[in-house]
């Protein structure tokens, strides 16, 4: 809502408009911080997610990779409780837990991450262009949204994801095919309504070409809501991401924590009481699921004015 | 006009229905040109037998040749037959109908009545000891994967201490007939449905709150309390009434949700339903299995988009046209 | 008895960035049969008063004084003694720009739901008894059968009048009932207003932010700013010979018509209404008063007496209460 100030307040101020741009910046910048340091769970889920993170990031140090290959583990217990040499014991293939719990991390946030980023993309490429240029594009566009919506996501997922190679960058693909839409109609009438403003007219009126209007005022004001819809995004991105994995539609080659569960379930851990094979590969889940969605919600109520102002 | 409203609502959804047709088509003849390629991996398929799968599935020919003739052919209801069980698909889904409208309806049902329930009494006393508590329960399940919470729920009520089953649709070699057939039948059913209640009672929970924290500060409620009806009929004959609008309206996209679940839930539980018939074709991969399941579920999302559509003019006045 | 007595009532909102001082001490009486016309700029706390007098208010919010229907503590009773005396003690003719009424419900129904409430009628006597409220607000009695949306905005707000009717009150708070109506059917709004209060024998307590509505309308007259009365009396004196430079800069600013910027912010008088939770030292009128002395903005002057039931809150009017106010 700043952003929306400022295009307001740049013509009649004596700054130069790039320095009192960077300026506002800034200050609002300090505003969401002090404001997102007010709410503990947020707070907490980000830690959480940093924690993650450096996990994933450190996943070769952390625990060599060997530990993931049944050839390297032959030598190993199979179905060993955790304890001494294996802290998240091992599977039915003598292989450690713990590593596979360690580097599924990294597929399940490079995954969640990178899909969300797709999805956000087209999401509002295709919410821009309909909301911007209206008429018969808008027309075409969201009647196409429309449909796509209607298709339940996870069938499709599976046929694109059956017809499709099995692989990494093909699971990201596919999620983003799959979950556009609601980024796409929520962008949409988020430029309508900034359209609507009057300042866009007067830009147009002063002779602003398109490629300007969208990016000088369209863009900016967008760009908010598009941050807190990419944060609550990635949770779903995850899940289906993890699901996938679950159904065998994952990339074969790769420790994830779906493929985990998949595996966990096929052995037949739950009947063999081995908890240890499947609860951290879904506590995982659950817990960088649940910190994303903390965050995600914290920085929407942030931004979102209404959001802010209401119930009291 | 209101046949007009329901009769624009019917011809949507059929434009719909095309659309998933030619998109259907795509998916399986032109993003992967030939996805009976995709068999030979680990299969011992002989190129006659092969032939015979791409002939089948109408791959041969001209691209617009395999349109019309896959058109012919599946508008005829002739959805093919499956490659693994050479039956006809057809057959294979009505077999696996049942089970899973048993189990997607009534889980759908119970999380929708605790999901709207729990949300009313969240979002009237908002920020009160019942919000905070339906609200992290609800943010919670939500970011538990279903299945995973049917493998927990499984481990411990089917394992550790064995109250049910651990799946299947019925007792093995079960010759029961009658209600204690179907007592038995709804004892399979128990871990499965509690599980897709379980996890999406919270999609249902969040809407309905949010709904009705839009719809508190509305003025026709302050007229409703002025008027001195008490706080329990404000809430009952005007809040919900409107702020149930909008839950409408997202059921029939959490219909999907559920129905997406239901694929991975009765493959922990091995219901013999449309899930497992779909983890089934997937392992295939069973393209015209695949296929129909697609076209099957994609037509259940249109009929559910239509009864919601339908059903949101039969409660709004406004949508109904004056 | 008076219908209605407001004794230095205080009202304070209660929100996570603190208190806002929204009424600061107001009295105010209203007689059977009288009417009272309360007027301000939005956020001077005329709209609270309303919430007021009904318990409306959202329940953390502080109130002290007191709130007198028909002699009782609105404040001091019981829920069930609360909802007995809502709409049929005092009703509030609601705003119909607003959505004031249920838009899924048909209008008959909400105004039965009234009626049926707070009487052992039957349904159908019920139904009947729309019917006439709706004939006597003007509107044909099968409207009942509408739904809000397929009314007009004049329509819906003779619907709002109906219902405020409908449990026969003594007393009927109108907040705003012409805002948003064109002007001729706003002038058919406040005649049909007029008739009702004439016809009845109702107190009618009538808030607005448009000065020019009230003196056609009521005997006498209140002037809101900042939570407080800043000046009261007759209608046609206050509107005549305003004492209050406020007052003043009000009646200057006839609205001019079509144009909805006048109307919403008074011309002549310069910057903005204060914010409630920050208001300015002294008279917190000073910082736009084309009057101020030094003294005005340390020295919170109280209402003075000014001649026969007026009074004024002014550093200019004298203490001992002279009579140059006639």
């Amino acid at each position: 809502m700043s952003d929306a100030d400022e295009t307001l307040d740049v013509a009649p101020t004596t700054f130069s408009p790039r320095a009192f741009r960077w300026q506002r910046r800034r200050a609002s910048a300090a505003d969401f911080w002090s404001r997102f340091r007010g709410d503990r769970l947020a707070l907490l889920g980000l830690i959480v997610l940093l924690v993650f993170i450096v996990m994933a990031i450190a996943a070769p140090w952390i625990s060599p990779k060997e530990g993931l290959s049944a050839v390297d583990s032959i030598d190993n217990p199979t179905w060993a409780p955790p304890g001494r040499g294996y802290p998240l014991g091992t599977d039915n293939l003598g292989r450690s837990v713990a590593a596979q719990f360690v580097w599924g991390s990294r597929v399940s946030l490079w995954v969640g991450l990178s899909a969300t980023v797709l999805t956000i993309a087209i999401g509002a490429a295709v919410g821009v262009t309909a909301g911007f240029f209206g008429r018969w594009t808008d027309a075409t566009l969201m009647r196409l949204t429309d449909w796509f919506l209607v298709i339940p996501f996870l069938p499709l997922a599976i046929v694109l994801a059956s017809v499709l190679d099995r692989s990494l960058r093909n699971v990201v693909l596919v999620i983003a095919i799959t979950s556009w839409p609601g980024t796409a109609r929520l962008v949409r009438a988020q430029v309508l309504t900034v359209k609507q403003r009057l300042y866009v007219d007067r830009a147009r009126a002063l002779g602003a070409n398109r490629a300007h209007v969208i990016r000088r005022h369209i863009l900016p004001n967008v760009a908010p809501l598009i941050l807190a819809n990419l944060t609550l995004a990635v949770p779903i991105s995850i899940l289906t991401e993890t699901t996938l994995a679950f159904l065998g539609l994952g990339d074969p080659t790769r420790a994830s924590w779906g493929k985990t569960l998949e595996e966990a379930f096929n052995a037949g851990a739950i009947s063999r009481n081995a908890w240890w094979y499947y609860v951290p590969a879904g506590a995982g889940i659950v817990m960088v699921v649940l910190a994303f969605t903390l965050v995600g919600r914290a920085i929407e109520e942030i931004l979102d004015p209404r959001l802010r102002e209401g119930g009291a | 006009m209101r046949a007009r409203f329901v009769a624009g609502k019917v011809f949507g959804a059929l434009g719909t229905f095309v659309f998933v047709l030619v998109f259907n088509f795509f998916l399986f003849r032109v993003v992967n040109d030939d996805p009976t390629g995709k068999l030979f991996r680990g299969r011992n398929l002989s190129q006659a037998q092969l032939d015979r799968r791409r002939q089948e599935f109408n791959l041969d020919g001209t691209k617009f040749e395999q349109f019309l003739a896959y058109l012919k052919q599946t508008v005829s209801g002739n959805l093919g037959d499956s490659f693994l069980s050479r039956r006809p698909v057809t057959t294979e889904i009505r077999e696996a109908l049942w089970p899973t409208i048993a189990l997607v309806g009534t889980s759908t049902i119970l999380s929708m009545l605790i999901g709207i329930m729990l949300g009313i009494a969240a979002g009237w006393r908002r920020r009160s000891k019942v919000d905070v508590g339906a609200t992290s329960f609800a943010m919670f399940t939500y970011s538990v994967p279903d299945f995973w919470l049917g493998m927990v729920l499984l481990a411990f009520f089917a394992v550790r201490w064995p109250w049910f089953p651990t799946g299947g649709f019925e007792d093995a070699g079960s010759t029961a007939t009658g209600l204690s057939a179907l007592l038995d039948q709804a004892h399979h059913m128990a871990l499965p449905c509690i599980t897709l209640t379980l996890a999406y009672i919270g999609e249902y929970m969040i809407v309905m709150r949010s709904s009705l924290l839009d719809t508190v500060n509305e003025d026709f409620l302050q007229l409703a309390r002025a008027k001195g009806l008490r706080d329990v009929a404000v809430r009952r004959r005007h809040a919900v009434p409107n702020a149930l609008l909008p839950v409408v309206s997202l059921s029939a996209l959490n219909f999907g949700y559920v129905l997406s679940g239901a694929i991975a839930v009765e493959s922990i539980y091995s219901w013999p339903g449309i899930g497992q018939a779909t983890l089934e074709a997937i392992r295939g991969p069973d393209f015209p299995m695949l296929q129909g399941l697609f076209l099957l579920f994609s037509a259940s999302m249109i009929i559910a988009n239509l009864a919601v559509d339908l059903l949101y003019g039969l409660l709004d006045p406004r949508v109904r046209g004056r | 008895m008076s219908l209605l007595e407001l004794r230095d009532l205080h009202i304070t909102y209660r929100s996570e960035r603190g208190d806002v001082p929204a009424v600061r001490g107001v009295d105010l009486t209203i007689d059977p049969g009288e009417t009272i016309g309360l007027a301000g700029e939005s956020g001077c706390g005329k709209s609270t008063i309303a919430g007021a007098v009904l318990r409306l208010l959202p329940k953390e919010t502080l109130i002290e004084g007191q709130v007198l229907l028909d002699g009782e503590d609105v404040y001091q009773m019981r829920p069930g003694e609360l909802r007995a005396v809502r709409w049929t003690s005092a009703a509030i003719v609601f705003q119909g720009a607003l959505h004031a009424l249920n838009p899924v419900q048909r209008v008959g129904k909400q105004i039965a739901e009234a009626i049926l409430l707070h009487s052992t009628q039957s349904k159908k006597a019920a139904q009947d008894r729309v019917g006439d409220l709706l004939e006597r607000v003007g509107l044909p009695a099968n409207r009942a059968r509408s739904y809000p949306h397929q009314l007009s905005g004049g329509q819906r707000q003779r619907v709002l009048i109906a219902l405020a009717l409908a449990c026969e009150p003594k007393l009927l708070i109108a907040d705003e009932p012409t805002t948003a109506l064109d002007v001729m059917v706003q002038a058919q709004v406040l005649e049909l207003l007029a008739e009702l209060q004439r016809d009845r024998g109702l107190g009618l307590l009538f808030i607005t932010h448009d000065l020019s509505v009230l003196t056609s309308t009521c005997e006498r007259l209140a002037v809101m700013y900042a939570g407080r009365i800043v000046e009261d009396g007759p209608s046609h004196d206050v509107f005549g010979t305003p004492e209050h430079p406020y007052s003043a800069a009000l009646t200057r600013a006839f609205p001019t018509i079509g144009d909805h910027a006048s109307r919403m912010r008074p011309s002549g008088l310069a910057g903005d209404p204060p914010n409630p939770a920050n208001l300015p030292s002294g008279c917190p009128f000073h910082p736009r008063c084309d009057r101020a002395v030094d003294d005005c903005s340390v020295a919170d002057i109280e209402l003075r007496p000014l001649g026969i039931g007026r009074h004024a809150a002014c550093i200019h009017i004298p203490t001992s209460g002279g009579d140059d106010g006639e």
